[in-house]
């Protein structure tokens, strides 16, 4: 190396440069950000540990029958309400995208209207039906007393199930306009009929769209469920608070509802990563980043 | 001397309007079984129109096209013409399959799954037996290494290649290309227009609205020029593209050929 390196001419200042090590820039603010966020986690740790929560009380009820029975009320509230408003949902975006203006004026109808109105008022004016209709049914054929029909769990359904299903309707039809034209042209071309190129080409490409803001509503479902407490429903809050109002172990029930509502959304958070995987099949980014890298590769032969 | 066959797709005095625009004024065409029809002409003369008229994509105002003998999107009664319901519409573009200038394959199907799609849930072929089909079909595309690629992970050519053994596999008396090589990088237009040229060698009726004027003058039993809605000049490939008789047909092959 050394005779060499006498024979050719001195390295000039840029080979020179090439050769130095590099040095990482460091970032001393995230250093004091980071120390200053652990500093006040510690500080909410111990400040819980040593508050006055019985926490012995709060192993004791997170599985006790009462905080069981309104969690399976609440997840069985949750799945309903959500499959009405899905069904609802999709339901009111084919209306509202139909030709026919009495269609698409009733699902206009629908949408602003429990849009537009509270759900705690519509919670309450289902539970309350029998004030305006004492007894329903078909006349003559059958019929109920509106009081024996809408149990707390009806009306919550109606009123979760129909409040969700005017959000929804809104997903699933943004969903259904970002599906290229040319599909619907080509699913006619093969002689498809208007139902099932919705059903086979037009909804499972919509999907892509249609499941993050689902998701999230079903989320936000989990706990809008508290809200029947209202009208005597018995999820799972309900349930606590007819326990402390006995015990007066107020935080330590709030705790194990909090536990139980965290535990039920992050399941439901792994569910759908993993819809959303299966629905964007085809387009999923994994595949668009090799694409984009092939054309790269491409891009610097030519 | 034997006579001619009967035309398997009759056009007669065909009108559409978008608007204000004429898209198509008073088109009359008669195609014979087994022949290409090449149909060439600026963007906006009307030729997709037409297509797309012939698969009932788009209504016409006026006018009456027939396929194979049948009153296309009506049916008469008396002396009116009733407008056909959406499953009937749906059985008579049986007759006819489209490949489109956008490939337009189904996005979250493979390229077997594009395929066996019509087969399964309009014709309700047993699923084994479209598949099968469908391999063949691939096959005769040159696409059998692709079978459960899906759109996204195939170049535009293989797209299209697919595009057209699925319209294939459903069996049309009729095949219906628009522009089909007009969105490809050029070195890929070849391979299309060589399964192109294959079909039509195997008899297929095929009307080709298309720039490649290569194609139409080796391919083509007659080609049609169309200008603003109008057919303006018809014949053979020779006739047409070598020596055009009109003034608008010459500058249009000219610009092309520049």
């Amino acid at each position: 190396m050394g005779g060499d390196s006498a024979a050719r001419p001195a390295p000039t200042e840029l080979e020179r440069l090439a050769g130095l090590t590099i040095v990482p820039h460091r970032y001393y603010g995230r250093w004091v950000a980071a120390a200053i966020i652990l500093l006040l986690f510690a500080w909410v740790v111990k400040a819980f540990a040593e508050g006055q929560i019985a926490w012995k009380v709060v192993g004791q009820f997170l599985t006790a029958p009462a905080i069981l029975n309104g969690l399976v009320n609440t997840v069985i509230m949750t799945a309903c309400a959500m499959a009405l408003g899905i069904v609802l949902g999709v339901l009111f975006a084919i209306m509202y995208m139909s030709p026919n203006p009495v269609l698409r004026g009733s699902a206009l109808f629908y949408i602003w209207f429990f849009r537009g109105t509270p759900l705690l008022l519509q919670l309450l004016l289902w539970f309350n039906l029998a004030l305006v209709f004492p007894r329903i049914g078909i006349p003559g054929l059958i019929e109920f007393r509106t009081i024996d029909v809408i149990t707390p769990f009806v009306a919550t359904l109606l009123g979760l199930g129909m409040n969700q299903g005017a959000y929804t309707a809104e997903v699933v039809r943004s969903g259904i306009l970002s599906v290229d034209l040319g599909q619907t042209e080509a699913a006619k071309s093969i002689g498809m009929n208007r139902l099932t190129t919705l059903r086979r080409i037009i909804l499972p490409q919509a999907m892509r769209v249609i499941i993050p803001p689902v998701g999230n509503e079903f989320i936000s479902m989990v706990k809008l469920t508290s809200i029947a407490s209202v009208i005597q429903y018995s999820e799972i809050l309900r349930n606590a608070q007819t326990i402390y109002y006995a015990n007066a172990r107020v935080i330590e029930l709030l705790i194990v509802a909090a536990i139980w509502y965290l535990a039920v959304v992050t399941l439901l958070q792994v569910g759908q990563f993993f819809l959303e995987r299966f629905f964007s099949r085809g387009r999923g980014e994994r595949r668009i980043r090799q694409k984009v890298g092939r054309n790269k590769a491409a891009g610097g032969q030519a | 001397m034997t006579m001619p066959p009967a035309p398997i797709v009759v056009a007669h005095q065909v009108t559409k309007r978008f608007g204000s625009l004429q898209a198509l004024d008073r088109v009359s065409l008669s195609i014979a079984p087994g022949t290409v029809q090449c149909i060439i002409g600026p963007s906006g003369s009307g030729k997709s129109t037409f297509l797309r008229c012939l698969n009932q994509l788009e209504k016409i105002d006026s006018g009456a096209i027939l396929i194979d003998g049948e009153l296309i999107g009506y049916r008469r009664v008396g002396d009116t013409l009733r407008e056909l319901s959406d499953a009937e519409i749906a059985r008579q573009r049986l007759a006819t399959g489209m490949v489109f200038q956008r490939f337009n394959l189904f996005h979250h199907m493979t390229a077997l799954g594009n395929i066996i799609e019509g087969p399964v849930t309009v014709l309700r072929r047993p699923r084994r037996v479209a598949e099968e089909e469908a391999m063949a079909l691939l096959a005769r595309v040159g696409l059998s290494d692709k079978r459960d690629a899906y759109p996204i992970e195939m170049s535009g050519g293989q797209q299209q290649r697919v595009a057209i053994a699925r319209a294939l596999a459903m069996r049309p008396r009729i095949m219906l290309f628009d522009e089909p090589t007009s969105a490809l990088d050029p070195e890929l237009v070849g391979e299309v227009l060589a399964v192109m040229r294959d079909l039509a060698r195997s008899g297929m009726t095929m009307i080709v609205v298309t720039h490649e004027l290569g194609f139409a003058r080796e391919v083509a039993h007659d080609v049609v020029f169309m200008d603003c809605g109008q057919i303006i000049e018809q014949g053979p490939p020779a006739q047409v593209l070598l020596s055009p008789q009109q003034a608008r047909t010459r500058e249009f092959i000219s610009a092309v050929l520049s």
